[in-house]
C-alpha cells in the first residue's frame, strides 16, 4: 500500500539566525556579525515564501513590458536589443576629446556621453577669471559652437545618440548641439540623445547649479516643450540619483529622492499646460550601481514599479509615459585609490547588478578613476567588462532572471515601502523645493555619509585594500596625461571667435534673449539664435545670470 | 604688547583676530591689553540678533551688513554656535552665508563657540565686542545660538535687540519663548516671501496690544533676506531705536547694564578659575564635595569655608 | 581654560564635491576642535581673509576637480606673501601621487587622498599644529 500522502510541508520560520558560535568565528576569522545593507536595513540569514506571502504575481510582479513594469519596460529587453554601452568621457580641449570618442567608438561603445569641465558646467568661458586652473581638468571645455563642431568632428549625429552631463547651462549646450547638427545638415527631428538638465539634484547633491529654483525650472520646462515639438527623439531630462548616491546617500534615499524630483518635474510641466502624455515618454532617469549587489537590483525594480503607479495616478494614459527608462553608472565613490586594478572587479559586480536590474544604458568606471581621468587602457577594459557581460555570461537570454527570488521580491517591496515613507515626509515639508530650502535632503545625505564613514573606520564594513588587505607599498599605474597646450589653443580660439564673428548680430541676439528671459516666452529659439551667432557660452549664460540671479546654497553638515 | 594694541586700534585684521584668540583662550597676555582698550570703546552700536531657529538670522545679518557697508559704516559680526558638551568641539557654520563679505576690508567676521558655558554668554563675547569697538567698527552684529539662556542674555550686551521669527510656524507668539518677547526692541518677521506673513504680524501686534503700558511700541518689520526686501527699513528702525534710547536716557541705562553684566562675568570667571585651579583651591573643593556626599558637611558651610579661603 | 584648535575647511575653485570636506569637518569637531567651513566656490583671497579673521591654526583644502596645482598653491603663496607662517596647511581630494612633492614644496604640509581614515587626519593635525 503506497503512502500517497505527502508529508505536510513544514511551515517555514520567517527568521533563522546563525548560532553565535565562537569556534566558527575563530576558524573563519573573516566572518563578521554586521549584516546591514547599504540602506541600513537588516538582512536575514535566509528568505522564504513567508517573506513575500502577500505578493500577487499578476498585480505586483507580472511580465516585462506590462504594468507595473517591475521586470522591465520592454517585453524582450536584451534579447531584442542590448543596453547602450555609453562611456562618460571628456577632458582638455574639444579636439582631444574627439579623439577619445573615436577610440571608444572603434572599441565598440554604442552611444556617446559628454563630460564637461567645471567652467563649462557653470556657464563660464575658458578665459573667465573664475576658470583659473580648471580648464579641461574634469571634462571637456566647450565655450562656443566652434568647440561643439570640433567635439563631434567626423561623428554622424544622425546615426548615434549623445548624452550630455550638463545642468545649469543645459539649454544653451543643447542649443549648441542642435545648431551643430543643423550645420551638418541633420534636422532636429532626427536627433537622439539626452541632456541631464536635472537642477533639483544639483541643489541637493552635485552643486553645479547657477540660477535659483524658479527660473531654473522655467528653463527646464522650456526644454520639455521645445523637445516635444521639435526634437521628439530627445530625452530632455535625465532625472538623477547617481550624484545623490555619490554624495553619500543610502540606496533607499537615492531611490526616494530621485523619484520625488521626477514627480516634481512632471508637476511643473503640467502646471505650464503641457499634456502629460506629450512629454512623459521622453523623461529618463540615471541611477548609481553601488556595492550591495542585490540591493541595487531591487532598487531598479522598485523604481520602475513606483514610477508606473505614480504616473498613472497623475493621469498618464500612454503606456510609454509609465516607463521608467534609465542609464546607470557604476559607483565612482566605491573606487579605491589603493591597488587600483581591483576596481575592475568592483565595476564588474556593479555592472552586472545594473544589467540584472534592466538598465537601458550603462557606463562602467575605469580602474584609475580614484586617481585621474581614465587612460585609454583603463577605459578599454571598462568597455570590455560590459561586452563580456553581454556576450559571454548568458544573463541576456532571459528577462529579469531574479524575478521570483524571495529575497529580491522582499527587498523590492521593502525599498518601495521605505520610499513611500520618504514621500510622506517630503509632502509634510511642503514638497520638494521647500524641502530643499529647509535642507532636508542635504541633512539626510550628510548623516548617511557620516554613518558610512564611521562604519568603515570601525571596520564594520570592509573595503578591500583600504581598511583590510592593504599593501605596504602601493604599485602605481600609468595615468592619463593631458595636452598642456590645450588651454592656450582654446583661449586663442575664443579670442579669434569674438573677433571674427559679426559682433553686432551677436549682441543683438543676446539683447533679444535678455528681453525674452525677463518675460515668459520659451527661451530655446532665442538660445539657438545666440549660439548660431557665435555668442559664447559665457556671454549667453551671463545674460541669464543677470536676469535670473545666482543661487547661494545654505550649507548644512 | 603696545604693538598689538596699536594695530588693533588701527583696525589691523590679524591683530584683532589674534587678540580675540588670546581672550578666548583666557591667555594671561589678554588682560593687560583689554585693560588698555576700554577707554577706546563706546562708539559702536551693538545689535543683538536672536530668535527662532531656522528663521534665517545669518542671511539677515548678511543683508544688514551689506546695507551698512553701502552707508559707509564699518561692520563687525560675531557668529556664535554651540560647542558640543561631549567633545568640546564646534561646527561654526554661520559664516557660510556671509562669505561674499570676506574680502571686504570694512567687515570683520568672527565665529565663536559657546565653549562650555551653561547658558549665558561667555565673557569672551564681551571682550570681542570691546575689541571690535576699539578697532573702529561702528556697527557690531551678534548672532546668538538660538537656544538656551544666551538668547535672553544677549539683551545685556546689545544696545538694540532684534528678535527674529518667520511665517508658517503656527502661533507666532508661542514659538518665540516668553523671555524673548519681552526683550525685543524690534521684531523681525523674516522670510516674508513665504505665505503667512500678515498672520504672523497680526499675532505679534495682538500680543503687543495686551502688554502693559509701555513708552515705546515695539516695531514689527517684515523682511526677506532672499529677496533683499525690508532691510533699509529695518536699519532705519534700528537707528531710530538708538536715537530713542539716547533721548530717553535709556542708552546710558543699557550701557550700564552691559558693563554690570560684563564685570560680574569677569569676576565670576576669575572665581571659577580660582576654585578649579589645581595648585590652589581645587583640592579643598574636592574634599568639601566628598564630605558633602558623606553628609559630614552641608553645601552652605562648604561655601563659607571656600569663600573664606578666597577672601582671606 | 583650554586652548582649542581652530580649523578652516575650504573648497577652492568651482568643484562642488563636498561630501569629504563635511565628513572631515565633523570628525575634527568630534575630536574637540572648532571648525569653520567656507562653503563652495571660494577664491584664494576669500580663504586667506577668512583664515586671518578666524585666526585658525589649520587650513584644510579640499578639491576633487583636478585644479589643485593652481588653487592650492595660490592659497599657500598668498599666505606666504602676507608672512603668515604659523598656519598648518593640509589638502585632500583627488590628487595624484606625483603632484604631492610640488605641493609640499609650496607649503602644503600633507595631502590626504581617497581612503584616508579621518583618524589619520585628526592625529596629524593634533601633532603638527604650530601654535
Amino acid at each position: 500500500m503506497e503512502n500517497k500522502e505527502r508529508t505536510k510541508p513544514t511551515k517555514h520560520p520567517s527568521t533563522v539566525e546563525a548560532p553565535l558560535d565562537q569556534t566558527t568565528r575563530t576558524e573563519n576569522p573573516g566572518h563578521h556579525t554586521f549584516h546591514k545593507n547599504l540602506s541600513n536595513l537588516d538582512i536575514k540569514t535566509v528568505y522564504t515564501p513567508e517573506d513575500i506571502k502577500d505578493e500577487n504575481f499578476d498585480v505586483d510582479i507580472g511580465l516585462p513590458g506590462e504594468f507595473p513594469f517591475v521586470r522591465g519596460v520592454h517585453p524582450t529587453m536584451y534579447r531584442g536589443r542590448l543596453w547602450t554601452m555609453r562611456q562618460f568621457a571628456g577632458f582638455g580641449s574639444a579636439e582631444e576629446t574627439n579623439k577619445r570618442y573615436h577610440f571608444l567608438l572603434d572599441h565598440g561603445e554604442t552611444g556617446l556621453s559628454v563630460a564637461f569641465d567645471y567652467p563649462t558646467l557653470y556657464g563660464y568661458d575658458t578665459d573667465h577669471p573664475l576658470a583659473r586652473g580648471e580648464f579641461g581638468k574634469c571634462g571637456v571645455a566647450i565655450s562656443s559652437l566652434v568647440d561643439m563642431e570640433l567635439l563631434f568632428h567626423n561623428i554622424p549625429l544622425d546615426k548615434i545618440t549623445t548624452s550630455m552631463t550638463i545642468n545649469g547651462p543645459a539649454a544653451i549646450i543643447w542649443a549648441m548641439y542642435i545648431a551643430n547638427a543643423e550645420n551638418q545638415g541633420i534636422s532636429k527631428n532626427k536627433l537622439g540623445g539626452t541632456i541631464q538638465n536635472d537642477i533639483l539634484k544639483e541643489y541637493i547633491a552635485q552643486k553645479s547649479y547657477i540660477f535659483p529654483p524658479e527660473p531654473s525650472m522655467r528653463l527646464i520646462v522650456d526644454t520639455f516643450e521645445y523637445g516635444c515639438k521639435h526634437v521628439p527623439k530627445w530625452n530632455t531630462i535625465s532625472i538623477s540619483g547617481y550624484h545623490i548616491r555619490e554624495a553619500g546617500s543610502t540606496a533607499v534615499q537615492e531611490l526616494a529622492f530621485t523619484l520625488a524630483d521626477g514627480l516634481e518635474y512632471v508637476k511643473a510641466a503640467t502646471k505650464r499646460g503641457l499634456e502629460i502624455d506629450a512629454f512623459a515618454p521622453r523623461l529618463s532617469f540615471f541611477f548609481n550601481a553601488h556595492n550591495d549587489f542585490f540591493e541595487e537590483i531591487a532598487k531598479y525594480r522598485a523604481a520602475r514599479r513606483i514610477w508606473a503607479h505614480e504616473m498613472k495616478k497623475l493621469g498618464a494614459k500612454n503606456p510609454r509615459s509609465l516607463w521608467m527608462r534609465f542609464h546607470t553608472q557604476t559607483a565612482g565613490c566605491s573606487l579605491s585609490a589603493q591597488q587600483p586594478e581591483i576596481n575592475i572587479v568592483r565595476v564588474t559586480m556593479q555592472a552586472l547588478a545594473a544589467v540584472l536590474g534592466g538598465t537601458q544604458s550603462l557606463h562602467t568606471n575605469s580602474m584609475d578613476e580614484a586617481l585621474a581621468l581614465p587612460s585609454e587602457k583603463a577605459v578599454r577594459i571598462a568597455l570590455r567588462t560590459q561586452q563580456i557581460i553581454a556576450e559571454e555570461t548568458g544573463v541576456t537570454n532571459t528577462v529579469d532572471p531574479l524575478g521570483g527570488s524571495y529575497y529580491i521580491e522582499w527587498l523590492t517591496d521593502t525599498m518601495e515601502e521605505e520610499t513611500y515613507k520618504y514621500f510622506d515626509r517630503i509632502e509634510r515639508l511642503g514638497g520638494v523645493i521647500p524641502a530643499i530650502e529647509k535642507s532636508f535632503f542635504q541633512k539626510e545625505i550628510a548623516e548617511s555619509a557620516y554613518r558610512y564613514q564611521k562604519e568603515i573606520e570601525e571596520k564594520k564594513r570592509v573595503i578591500v585594500g583600504v581598511n583590510r588587505y592593504q599593501l605596504e607599498e602601493d604599485l602605481g599605474i600609468p595615468l592619463l596625461r593631458m595636452d598642456e597646450k590645450g588651454e592656450e589653443r582654446q583661449i586663442h580660439r575664443l579670442q579669434r571667435l569674438r573677433k571674427d564673428r559679426d559682433n553686432t548680430a551677436a549682441q543683438r541676439r543676446l539683447a533679444e534673449l535678455r528681453k525674452a528671459a525677463e518675460g515668459t516666452e520659451n527661451l530655446m529659439p532665442f538660445l539657438l539664435a545666440c549660439v548660431h551667432s557665435h555668442a559664447t557660452l559665457g556671454e549667453t549664460c551671463g545674460v541669464l545670470r543677470e536676469v535670473f540671479g545666482e543661487y547661494k546654497e545654505q550649507a548644512i553638515f | 604688547m603696545t604693538d598689538l594694541i596699536e594695530k588693533v586700534l588701527a583696525g589691523d585684521a590679524r591683530a584683532i583676530a589674534r587678540l580675540i584668540t588670546l581672550s578666548e583662550n583666557n591667555a594671561a597676555g589678554a588682560v593687560p591689553i583689554m585693560k588698555q582698550l576700554h577707554s577706546h570703546t563706546g562708539n559702536a552700536h551693538v545689535i543683538g540678533v536672536t530668535g527662532v531657529m531656522g528663521s534665517g538670522k545669518s542671511s539677515l545679518i548678511f543683508e544688514l551688513a551689506l546695507e551698512y557697508r553701502r552707508q559707509g559704516k564699518k561692520v563687525g559680526i560675531i557668529a556664535i554656535d554651540p560647542t558640543s558638551p561631549f567633545t568640546g568641539g564646534a561646527l561654526l557654520g554661520d559664516r557660510i552665508r556671509m562669505m561674499d563679505l570676506s574680502t571686504d576690508s570694512g567687515v570683520f567676521i568672527r565665529s565663536m563657540g559657546t565653549r562650555g558655558t551653561i547658558g549665558g554668554l561667555t565673557s569672551s563675547v564681551y571682550d570681542v565686542v570691546e575689541i571690535l569697538d576699539a578697532a573702529g567698527m561702528q556697527v557690531i552684529l551678534i548672532e546668538t545660538v538660538g537656544v538656551g539662556q544666551d538668547e535672553v542674555d544677549i539683551v545685556k550686551i546689545a544696545d538694540t535687540t532684534l528678535v527674529v521669527t518667520m511665517p508658517g510656524l503656527g502661533d507666532a507668539v508661542q514659538t518665540i519663548k516668553a523671555g524673548l518677547m519681552e526683550i525685543a526692541d524690534i521684531f523681525v518677521v523674516n522670510k516674508a516671501d513665504t505665505p503667512g506673513v500678515e498672520q504672523t504680524v497680526a499675532e505679534l501686534e495682538a500680543m503687543l496690544d495686551l502688554a502693559a503700558h509701555i513708552e515705546r511700541r515695539t516695531p514689527i518689520i517684515s523682511t526677506s533676506a532672499k529677496e533683499k526686501k525690508g532691510i533699509p527699513l529695518l536699519i532705519r528702525n534700528i537707528t531710530e531705536h538708538k536715537e530713542y534710547l539716547i533721548r530717553s536716557k535709556g542708552h546710558e541705562a543699557r550701557r550700564r547694564q552691559r558693563y554690570e553684566a560684563e564685570l560680574i562675568e569677569i569676576i565670576r570667571k576669575r572665581l571659577m578659575d580660582l576654585i578649579l585651579d589645581e595648585t590652589r583651591l581645587k583640592g579643598v573643593v574636592d574634599c568639601c564635595i566628598d564630605q558633602i556626599s558623606r553628609r559630614e558637611l552641608d553645601p552652605y558651610t562648604a561655601a563659607d569655608q571656600i569663600l573664606g579661603k578666597i577672601l582671606k | 581654560m583650554e586652548k582649542k584648535i581652530r580649523v578652516l575647511i575650504a573648497k577652492p575653485g568651482l568643484d562642488g564635491h563636498d561630501r569629504g570636506a563635511k565628513i572631515v569637518a565633523r570628525a575634527l569637531r568630534d575630536a574637540g576642535m572648532e571648525v569653520i567651513y567656507t562653503g563652495l566656490h571660494q577664491t584664494a583671497e576669500q580663504i586667506v581673509n577668512t583664515a586671518i579673521q578666524e585666526d585658525v591654526d589649520v587650513i584644510g583644502l579640499s578639491l576633487l576637480s583636478g585644479a589643485h596645482m593652481t588653487l592650492f598653491i595660490d592659497v599657500a603663496t598668498m599666505l606666504h606673501q602676507m608672512q603668515i607662517d604659523d598656519v598648518l596647511i593640509i589638502g585632500g581630494g583627488i590628487i595624484p601621487e606625483e603632484d604631492i612633492p610640488r605641493l609640499k614644496k609650496a607649503g602644503i604640509a600633507e595631502v590626504f587622498g581617497p581612503g584616508t581614515p579621518v583618524e589619520t587626519i585628526v592625529a596629524f593635525v593634533k601633532k603638527n599644529v604650530k601654535r
